[in-house]
């Protein structure tokens, strides 16, 4: 009987009816980043099914998700951090949290969101059910390459200081480590999938710095630091993003500064293996799940293209022009398809990555990063 | 003699450099907030560039934002533009961004 009852309350659910709106593991959040808004868009259908607004400057934005798929935190220019409900389709918790903020994550228990900002510089780290303020770390400036550590930590790196610390937020207090310095400018960073290398881009000089987190002390060490020695730098109009970096095949592919080149780097040995010459300056570079494959994008006023590196042989194999203004690629978790933003065409563009030919768009306002659920379940993202 | 007034007003104002043809200011403006946008907020409030809000830009003068425009900062993130604009580009975006009403 009182299963009878129990199985009758159940079918009485709202929540029941709209049973095939609880699934979120094949939704994404697209940022059209002159709106301000964000559209959801359905993975499998190839379609934009809401548009969610709200969300302040989008002009540099990014997002995590939570472990259940069901909420993204998005991190805004303007500082503000927005918790977003993708089965409500809505904003439900917003807070403007700084004055000007470039990215953030969220810890590894899906408990702790952490904010990078710019102005005022430093780290703020807020509950992920609430977002009240759970911590605020000031930097001696902005604050860049931040990324969530196993064991409910973060680490970042401050642009004008070039200085790396470790946040560990496992007790009641939290433990603020300096790692040490990485170099001139640092303009990004990113965690290596195993959460082995803390990989962090210089701008003011040559090189890459690594951290290995899984020493005790880490100490950094740089490496790439005479890449590009002869022939004059080219001018960076945009500058690249790391949290793309691809790594396949025992190598990092990286981001020559200032040259129209990728970098390929030995994990092992932090040597450079292979340099391959591309259509502008890189600025994302992602590794095409499951295959030998990056796919590239380029700065301003090159970004009209997008080419493909197979890293077995470090030699193009596809250039392609999937619209203007490419600024973001986001592959399905198994790698079947790429969904590319096309911010001057205003539009989404999907292409199956066997055949490299466009199989579907979705129009689009402006838009910029792409974000899928999967991301949820990736270390560093 | 309205036209005499003219032509001396014309002799008279400093050699100025023609603004770029209407379609050139629309790429010119959409150049302003998508790619100085990337660093600077594409409501040029600021990031990793400093703001470029007419009220940042106050005390600026056009011609010295038009070669920062042009030559870039060396030893900062600011790249030099001359490739890809003219001076008189770079003279109009300066114009543009001290007259720009903030954005909402």
């Amino acid at each position: 009987m009182n299963r009878l009852l129990a199985a009758l309350l159940l079918s009485c659910l709202p929540l029941a009816a709209a049973g095939e709106d609880l699934a979120t593991g094949d939704l994404g959040l697209v940022i059209e980043r002159a709106s301000g808004t964000l559209l959801l868009v359905d993975r499998s259908d190839r379609a934009a099914v809401a548009r969610i607004e709200g969300l302040g400057d989008l002009s540099h934005a990014s997002m995590t998700y939570s472990p259940d798929e069901r909420f993204a935190y998005v991190f805004a220019r303007d500082g503000g951090l927005s918790k977003v409900d993708l089965i409500q389709r809505k904003v439900v918790a917003r807070t403007v949290q700084a004055g000007n903020s470039i990215g953030g994550a969220i810890s590894d228990d899906g408990k702790l969101i952490a904010v990078s900002n710019y102005e005022p510089g430093g780290v703020k780290v807020f509950d992920a059910d609430t977002l009240a303020i759970v911590a605020d770390i000031p930097a001696a400036g902005k604050t860049i390459g931040l990324v969530d550590v196993p064991g409910r930590r973060f680490a970042w790196t401050v642009w004008d200081t070039g200085e790396v610390f470790m946040g560990d937020f496992s007790a009641a207090e939290p433990v603020i480590t300096p790692l040490g310095h990485a170099g001139a400018n640092p303009f990004d960073a990113v965690l290596t999938d195993d959460a082995h290398t803390y990989l962090i881009g210089l701008f003011g000089e040559k090189g890459v710095t690594a951290f290995d987190l899984w020493s005790d002390t880490p100490e950094p060490q740089k490496f790439l630091t005479d890449y590009g020695k002869e022939g004059e730098d080219m001018p960076v109009y945009k500058m690249p993003h790391l949290q793309g970096w691809a790594f396949t095949e025992g190598q990092y592919a990286l981001p020559a500064v200032g040259r129209h080149e990728v970098l390929w780097v030995n994990r092992e040995t932090n040597e450079q293996v292979a340099a391959t010459p591309v259509h502008g300056q890189p600025v994302f570079i992602i590794a095409q799940p499951a295959s030998p494959y990056v796919w590239v994008n380029f700065a301003t006023p090159l970004n009209g293209v997008v080419q493909v590196i197979d890293s077995r042989t470090h030699a193009v194999v596809a250039t392609l022009e999937p619209g203007k203004a490419i600024l973001h690629m986001e592959f399905a978790p198994r790698g079947a398809e790429v969904w590319m933003s096309s911010r001057d065409d205003n539009k989404v563009v999907i292409y199956d990555t066997r055949t490299r030919q466009q199989v579907a768009e979705i129009p689009a306002e402006a838009p910029s990063g792409i974000f899928f659920t999967a991301r949820a379940h990736q270390t560093g993202l | 003699m309205r036209d005499a007034l003219a032509i001396a007003l014309l002799i008279l104002a400093p050699p100025a450099l023609a603004d770029p043809a209407p379609a050139r200011q629309a790429e010119l403006e959409h150049l302003v907030i998508q790619d100085c946008g990337s660093c600077h907020g594409l409501k040029l409030t600021g990031g990793l560039g400093r703001p470029l809000t007419a009220e940042a830009l106050a005390q600026a003068e056009p011609e010295g934002l038009a070669l920062i425009i042009l030559d870039g900062i060396p030893g900062t993130a600011m790249p030099p533009w001359r490739p890809i604009l003219s001076e008189e580009d770079a003279l109009w975006i300066a114009t543009y961004l001290k007259s720009k009403e903030p954005a909402k």
